[in-house]
């Protein structure tokens, strides 16, 4: 998984990509260390998704190179997909499969051996075992993005892609991907994850770039990032964060419920 | 990853054919309007319809019959792709190491699974309301060649709803037309019955010769040229539908 630790995993140099008269991207240049969380910030319509759509050749960018694990995505798009995962931002699970068949539909399309065993595994790596034999539609949101990432990790890809992974999930759901993320990266996982939210880069990020308008305006350790400006205010910091304490502490902070309740 | 062109496909074939059935209603309701058609114009219209021929009514209609089967059946295969296309799984699919043709191929052998499943139900009730064939084993061989054919050419045309539409009823709406095409043929009425401007367009319109031909395969009769205009009809549909679908497909995940 960590073969190649002196090449970036990830190096995109100078993408550019347009529809008509809509410059999405205007030239993006970064590279992601091989086992590092990068985490790509911007609002809305910044061209995250597009770069992402780009790194897993999804998109064809209109200049521009970019390479994923060694390979080319324009010349090797093959190589690429087999290096990568992509867990978009709408959980791309089968909703009329089970939970397991899922997994096992995923497996089987890698090709690994022992399809059952691997989806029993990831089951219950991600704490979905009594759910594994319902199907899908049957989850809840954070379920589902537990079911969706692992499925996203059958095989042990070594560069993963997260798309704004917890849009839409509530503030228990959010701190178990986080837990996940982590742990990958701890395994020598590369991750490239998009977020809107400035905290989820604080949390989990090596490093942050700051796409804005189609251009990494900023990129750096947060370290590196924060002392682009002077000290802030204080008085506003104590008071944010408390409502998700609240919350957290008033409906307890066991963070992975066994046997999620459906919504 | 040519080699997995076939055991990709089957897997995926697989997860289809088991949305099917965990919803068999799905073949149900295609089976549903052609048996009720069958039973409508069998017991209350079929008495004042004179076919010019002493075999029975119910022998008259069922090639029709089974092409409405098929035309209303496509509609969910357009319907299934929409939905995959909606979710996040088909860019999953498409950001995996798979074949890009086996993604499609899987819709297209899960339909022609369902609609032969539909055209078994249909033609068992056919048998009970009194259909009866002489046909041979090889006649029966070519009825089913040509509906099989007739299936893959409609089901590469629903391929291209389901792949451009905007909207759930977008995906479907197509079939409309289609089911209603055998209503303007020699499905239910021989078609020097119809003012000549009609009977022109029923004369030369796929749907004849197609019926004409499976009706003479259930009657033992001499298939004559219509066979031939039948499947060049079949194999122009079915390759311009596949240019046109495999084009989108391709415009669609570039």
């Amino acid at each position: 998984m960590t073969t190649m630790t002196r090449e970036p995993a990830i190096r995109v140099q100078a993408i550019t990509k347009s529809y008509k008269d809509l410059h999405v991207l205007r030239g993006v240049d970064f590279e992601v260390a091989a086992g590092s969380i990068f985490a790509l910030l911007g609002s809305n319509g910044a061209g995250k998704t597009t770069l992402v759509r780009i790194l897993s050749t999804l998109l064809r960018a209109n200049t521009g190179t970019a390479t994923v694990h060694g390979f080319d995505v324009s010349s090797a798009p093959g190589d690429v997909r087999r290096s990568i995962s992509l867990t978009g931002q709408f959980a791309a699970v089968d909703e009329v499969l089970t939970g397991w068949e899922n997994l096992v539909l995923v497996a089987k399309l890698r090709h690994l051996k022992n399809p059952g065993a691997i989806a029993d595994e990831m089951l219950a790596r991600f704490s979905l075992t009594d759910a594994g034999s319902r199907r899908a539609a049957t989850y809840s949101g954070g379920m589902r993005r537990r079911l969706d990432i692992a499925m996203s990790l059958v095989g042990n890809p070594p560069v993963v892609f997260l798309d704004e992974p917890t849009t839409g999930l509530d503030p228990q759901a959010r701190i178990e991907v986080w837990q996940t993320v982590k742990r990958l990266a701890k395994d020598g996982t590369t991750i490239l994850l998009t977020t809107q939210y400035l905290d989820e880069a604080e949390h989990l990020a090596d490093r942050i770039a700051i796409l804005h308008k189609g251009t990494i305006i900023q990129s750096g350790t947060l370290a590196e990032l924060k002392q682009l400006l002077p000290s802030a205010k204080v008085e506003y910091v104590q008071k944010q964060p408390t409502l998700e304490d609240v919350f957290l502490a008033l409906v307890g902070d066991d963070t992975v419920p066994a046997g999620e309740e459906p919504r | 990853m040519t080699t997995h062109v076939l055991s990709d496909t089957g897997t995926l074939t697989g997860r289809s054919l088991r949305h099917i059935l965990r919803s068999p209603d799905t073949i149900i309701t295609t089976a549903v309007t052609p048996v009720a058609l069958m039973l409508l114009f069998v017991y209350v219209l079929g008495g004042a319809i004179n076919t010019g021929s002493d075999n029975s009514y119910i022998n008259y209609m069922l090639p029709g019959i089974l092409l409405i089967t098929i035309a209303s059946g496509i509609a969910y295969t357009a319907y299934r792709l929409f939905l995959d296309m909606q979710g996040g799984i088909f860019e999953r699919f498409q950001s995996m190491p798979i074949p890009r043709p086996s993604v499609l191929w899987a819709h297209v052998l899960t339909s022609l699974v369902a609609n032969l499943a539909s055209i078994a139900i249909v033609t068992g009730v056919a048998l009970i309301m009194g259909f009866r064939t002489g046909a041979s084993v090889a006649d029966w061989l070519a009825v089913a060649g040509i509906l099989i054919l007739f299936t893959l050419a409609l089901t590469w045309i629903a391929v291209i709803a389901g792949l451009s539409a905007k909207t759930v009823d977008g995906a479907s709406a197509f079939s409309y037309p289609l089911i209603f095409l055998p209503f303007v043929s020699s499905a239910f009425v021989p078609t020097d019955s119809m003012p000549a401007p009609v009977a022109w367009f029923a004369e030369n319109q796929p749907v004849t010769s197609i019926v004409n031909t499976i009706r003479a395969l259930f009657a033992q009769e001499p298939v004559g040229n219509d066979i031939w205009i039948a499947l060049a009809w079949c194999a122009g549909i079915l390759v311009a539908a596949y240019a046109a679908a495999t084009a989108i497909y391709r415009k669609k995940i570039s």
